[in-house]
């Protein structure tokens, strides 16, 4: 039996937009113990901003966070990335003169050899040998930049590891190889996996999704249970979701 | 020479030892060590402070040596070194200058480097400035640089202060004729109530000439810095200016670039961006475990690297 790996208690976020406050999530609860958990739900719902509020990148501005059974809501970025929080980017950040080396060993944690750098490389289908130097920066695609942000969080080997909208811009390179980061991460770290997406194939192998709408909660369940539904109305067709 | 000079030599010229080939070692004013080689010559002038260093014609793959090391506190001088190149030589030149100041005088070195590279000639010159020391003493640097290029001669430069000079202006002015080409790399982070100012001339005068000017530069506390540049384009040629600053704390930069074209297939850009460091980029390096400070170290150290 797993433990609670995360725990969100009353959740509320608000920001301010042109002088007037508003709601983006509301009253959020919920309990995080699988192995891969989809959050999901329609643009502008929160889905993001719960992610951003878990790794620690966004205050809440009500309520409690705990990880592990440790109240972690008034902890630091850092600190929670040391307490086991992995987060990739939706939108990866680009650096002058940081080179995919430099942050994969941050990342790491070490000083990491060629043969590490090219062991994490080829999780993510990029030989090391291209790679290794280049700086992080606008010189790469939008799609390799995503892979090796993946990459990074597949080298820090955290518990809790939280993906924002990992399929967007991974261009050539496929799901199914994007699937297989995420059961190769579960059986390294044997922790949670946090998927922030609306990819169809994506819930597919979710053990729990959670639907958000306007900030809320709206449902939580199996994928037997909320494929269904998040299958019907509101979402893209079938045939247009494949291509997204 | 002593433990604080050798440090010094280290800093700026990457020795730790007496290097291969040509060289020219000044400690507080006074040759410390020459030599010459079969194909490079180096004499005093005899009119005021400083060498003439002559390379033959033709001269591949050797290095010439010529750092200045400065330990005594309150010292103020000023050398003129010219370096004739001869055609078709293919080599590389490693100045530097280290102040140690641990006295409350102002130690100040001004070098005046004239570069004549005849045709066809290929050049890289390195050079470092550093400063150490606990003293009051201010460490001021002043480099003049002034580079001639003839007809398919090429120069590369790349000039490094990172640490430790009080205040500095740096002033480099160059022709460029046809077909030769000029690329300066300029790397500069200043601290403290530091200033730095660094003002590039560049004349292309003719056809198919071409110059590349990249500074990047970090501002920390309450330095300043002042970046200048102008390009003149006399000919059909290519000319590049790129200012990239890190401004921190309560630094100050200014950017001026100054492009002047003179021809109608004169092809002159300028880039200039001064800004603080991203916060998307603390933030990404913070969730990978860095705190704050440790992110700002390897965003700074990448970015001057």
């Amino acid at each position: 039996m797993r433990g609670n790996m995360l725990e969100l208690k009353h959740i509320s976020f608000q920001a301010e937009d042109t002088g007037k406050e508003i709601e983006i999530l509301r009253d959020i609860n919920l309990v995080i113990k699988d192995r891969f958990v989809a959050v999901t739900g329609p643009n502008g719902s929160g889905k993001s901003t719960l992610a951003k509020i878990v790794a620690g990148i966004l205050t809440p501005t009500e309520g409690q966070i705990l990880l592990d059974g440790v109240d972690i809501t008034d902890k630091s970025i850092t600190e929670r990335a040391n307490l086991g929080v992995g987060f990739a980017f939706q939108q990866p950040v680009r650096f002058k003169g940081i080179t995919v080396k430099d942050m994969l060993s941050i990342a790491a944690g070490k000083d990491a050899d060629m043969a590490e750098i090219c062991s994490m490389l080829s999780e993510v289908g990029l030989c090391a040998r291209d790679y290794v130097n280049r700086e992080i920066n606008a010189s790469l695609s939008g799609g390799e930049l995503k892979r090796i942000e993946i990459a990074m969080i597949m080298a820090r080997k955290t518990k809790l590891s939280i993906f924002d909208e990992p399929e967007a811009g991974i261009d050539l390179w496929s799901f199914q190889n994007l699937i297989r980061v995420f059961e190769k991460m579960y059986e390294e770290t044997k922790g949670t996996i946090l998927i922030i997406s609306h990819q169809e194939r994506i819930l597919n192998i979710a053990d729990q999704i959670v639907l958000l709408a306007d900030g809320c909660v709206k449902k939580v369940g199996t994928r037997e249970e909320l494929m269904p539904e998040l299958l019907g109305v509101g979402q893209p067709c079938r045939t247009l979701a494949d291509k997204l | 020479m002593d433990a604080i000079q050798q440090n010094l030599l280290e800093q700026v010229a990457g020795l730790h030892e007496i290097p291969a080939g040509a060289y020219n070692i000044r400690a507080n004013g006074q040759m410390a060590g020459r030599n010459t080689t079969a194909n490079i010559d180096i004499v005093s002038k005899e009119d005021k402070s400083g060498i003439d260093i002559r390379i033959k014609p033709g001269t591949r793959s050797e290095s010439v040596h010529i750092p200045v090391v400065l330990s005594e506190s309150g010292l103020k001088e000023s050398v003129y070194n010219d370096f004739f190149v001869g055609e078709d030589c293919d080599v590389t030149i490693i100045a530097g200058c280290g102040i140690h100041n641990g006295g409350s005088a102002a130690s100040e070195h001004s070098g005046i480097h004239r570069f004549f590279v005849e045709q066809n000639a290929k050049v890289r010159y390195v050079e470092k400035h550093y400063g150490s020391g606990d003293g009051n003493g201010e460490r001021i640097m002043n480099p003049t640089t002034e580079i001639h290029l003839a007809k398919g001669a090429s120069l590369e430069m790349e000039t490094v202060q990172i640490k430790g000079i009080d205040s500095t202006k740096r002033v480099t002015a160059a022709t460029v004729e046809e077909g030769a080409s000029l690329v300066i790399h300029e790397k500069i982070m200043t601290h403290g109530k530091q200033y730095a100012q660094t003002d590039f001339t560049v004349n292309m005068t003719g056809p198919g000439s071409s110059v590349n000017l990249v500074s990047r530069s970090v501002a920390k506390e309450h330095s300043r810095q002042l970046f200048k540049s102008r390009i003149i384009g006399d000919s059909s040629c290519q000319g590049h200016s790129e200012c990239d600053a890190i401004i921190m704390d309560e630094a100050s930069v200014s950017a001026i670039p100054e492009l002047t074209a003179n021809h109608i297939d004169a092809n002159l850009i300028h880039e200039a961006a001064i800004g603080k460091i991203a916060g998307e980029q603390l933030i990404k390096l913070m969730t990978l475990g860095l705190t704050e400070k440790e992110a700002e170290e390897q965003i700074v150290n990448g970015f001057l690297k």
